[in-house]
């Protein structure tokens, strides 16, 4: 059911689209860039640094999260666009299965992704952070995981989105509750017990703790990870399994 | 041999019968027209043929394959231009192509002479790297035209394949068609709800309702409707219709300073009336019943009426919503 061309050529379109709207890359970028520059710096005059980590240092695995997701989902709501513009058709009556298509797509979505995070990564001589080699290749792996489980959350919402009429209460009523119940930009673990229990079913979280033990390894909470690397990277690999078989499905009878 | 087969085929939307028990088949190598109004189920039927839809009962196979259970192979046997545009227009008329070779598992070697070939065909090998978005309507269509014959099908479905080009426009594609039908000796299944384009089939349906109501050549079909028309003009009309009923036995009347015959075979009655009229004749017009007159003998109304009310319930609505947006 699996067929390697249509997936390669499904990817292969979406780089080329991806390098050439210029704008995408650009607006992607400019955010977590305003994040790191502006906020992070005026914030770092505001919070004394704890263990030897200051404001900066503590959004950064934060702000890579950030990145992900927001490139994630862009990349799997171009599902909508191609329904809205007919080129889904296209790929509907082709001899490929759905789960090719959607196999496409995820993979696609994930390699862009990883490489917004690495264009981001490229920042941190600006920053006053250093990182091994060996640290910036743990966290292009943890890249790789967190943007495959964000893409296939994407492309499931994709699937059953009809319009673009739905697209703004997905950005309001998902995508920045998400960012914000991450720890992306402040630790959870000082939030009420409501707030606590929905960062604890936030898929973001244990990527971006993931991304912590990374890059702020020697910190403790409430700046460093909070849960252990081993169930991180587990929750991650589960909801992404789970996130693509239920999009798969959902394609399929969809259409 | 027929290469698409389609028994008893019925299609429900809730309490809409879109298509109702449809029977019809196609033979290789002809231009099959659906004929019908808008909303006469033409489209539900295209959909079903290529896999998009499944039919509430009945079956419909394509070369040999059944579309609900062996949807691959039927998909690798068919090419299809919709309705809307289905290109990328984010890439080029060559990405698009390429794109479809990798989706038909094309032979890797062939692709790119197939590629060329299908571009020069319909004209626009000069365009091969420009990117869609900088193309014309009429430019789209040809593209699509050349990307849906990209992978040899055997039957190609062209859903109202000149909708929205203008005339001109119009003339081009069919010239392609033409062309395309004896250089890769397909199958064409074609809708439409433009008569003069429904002449240029080998064999028509009519639909209205979900309904087939006829299915013949388009000249037999013409046959349903008895005779000509023919419309005179004479220096004196009256005189000129008794002596038509006294010499001709030939019922005539008088409508607009004109005179109405019918009559069958009108070009052979034309030069023996001019003939035998004492009476100066000033103007002769003969008219051959078209598939509109099809349609309004069998349905009684023409699709031209169905289209006009169409546009007028669009306005309606348009109203409706309009006066509940004030409230």
């Amino acid at each position: 059911m699996i067929q390697l061309r249509p997936i390669y050529v499904i990817c292969l379109r979406e780089f080329i689209k991806f390098f050439r709207e210029k704008s995408r890359l650009l607006g992607t970028l400019a955010r977590p860039v305003l994040w790191l520059f502006v906020v992070g710096n005026g914030m770092s005059a505001l919070i004394r640094p704890q263990a030897g980590f200051s404001y900066l240092h503590f959004i950064f695995p934060g702000m890579i999260g950030m990145t992900i997701l927001f490139s994630s989902i862009f990349s799997s709501i171009s599902i909508v666009w191609d329904r809205e513009f007919g080129f889904m058709k296209e790929m509907l009556v082709a001899p490929i299965s759905r789960v090719s298509i959607v196999i496409g797509k995820a993979i696609s979505g994930t390699f862009i992704s990883v490489a917004q995070a690495v264009i981001i990564l490229a920042l941190i001589p600006f920053l006053g952070i250093h990182i091994t080699f060996m640290q910036f290749l743990e966290v292009v792996a943890v890249s790789v995981l967190v943007s495959f489980c964000i893409t296939s959350l994407g492309i499931l919402i994709a699937a059953r989105l009809t319009s673009f009429d739905g697209f703004n209460i997905i950005m309001n009523f998902l995508v920045m509750p998400m960012l914000f119940l991450s720890g992306a930009m402040y630790p959870v673990t000082s939030m009420p017990p409501v707030l606590r229990h929905l960062t604890q079913i936030n898929p973001l979280t244990y990527g971006i703790d993931a991304f912590k033990h990374v890059l702020l390894r020697d910190g403790a909470p409430p700046l460093g990870p909070e849960f252990p690397l081993s169930l991180d990277l587990l929750v991650v690999t589960a909801i992404s399994v789970v996130m693509l078989t239920l999009a798969a499905l959902s394609f399929r009878k969809k259409e | 041999m027929s290469i698409i087969t389609v028994s008893n085929l019925t299609r429900t939307f809730k309490s809409l019968t879109a298509v109702d028990n449809a029977s019809f088949s196609v033979e290789e190598g002809e231009v099959f027209g659906f004929l019908g109004p808008n909303g006469a189920g033409k489209t539900t039927t295209i959909n079903i043929l290529c896999t998009l839809l499944a039919p509430t009962s009945g079956t419909a196979a394509i070369a040999g394959h059944d579309c609900v259970r062996q949807p691959d192979q039927v998909r690798s046997a068919i090419g299809l231009i919709f309705q809307d545009t289905t290109l990328d227009s984010g890439l080029t008329a060559y990405e698009n192509l390429k794109f479809h070779a990798y989706l038909y598992n094309l032979d890797r070697k062939l692709t790119e002479k197939r590629i060329d070939e299908m571009l020069g065909v319909v004209e626009l090998t000069s365009r091969k790297n420009d990117l869609i978005k900088n193309f014309s309507g009429g430019m789209k269509r040809r593209l699509e035209i050349a990307r849906g014959l990209l992978h040899y099908p055997r039957v190609l479905f062209l859903d109202e394949p000149t909708l929205g080009l203008d005339p001109q426009t119009r003339n081009t594609i069919w010239e392609f068609i033409t062309t395309l039908r004896k250089r890769e000796k397909i199958t064409v299944f074609m809708t439409t709800h433009y008569m003069e384009e429904a002449e240029n089939c080998d064999r028509i349906a009519i639909i209205d309702h979900g309904r087939i109501i006829a299915e013949d050549t388009p000249a037999k079909l013409k046959e349903l409707v008895r005779g000509d028309t023919i419309h005179l003009v004479t220096e004196d009309n009256a005189r000129a219709c008794a002596e038509i009923s006294r010499i001709f036995g030939i019922e005539c009347h008088e409508e607009n300073g004109g005179l109405f015959i019918e009559t069958e075979r009108g070009e052979e009655l034309i030069p023996r009336l001019i003939h035998g009229l004492t009476v100066t004749v000033k103007s002769v017009n003969l008219r051959k019943p078209t598939l509109n007159d099809v349609f309004l003998k069998l349905t009684g109304r023409t699709i031209r009426d169905e289209v006009l009310a169409d546009e007028r319930e669009v306005t309606r609505e348009f109203v409706r919503s309009h006066r509940r947006a004030q409230r």
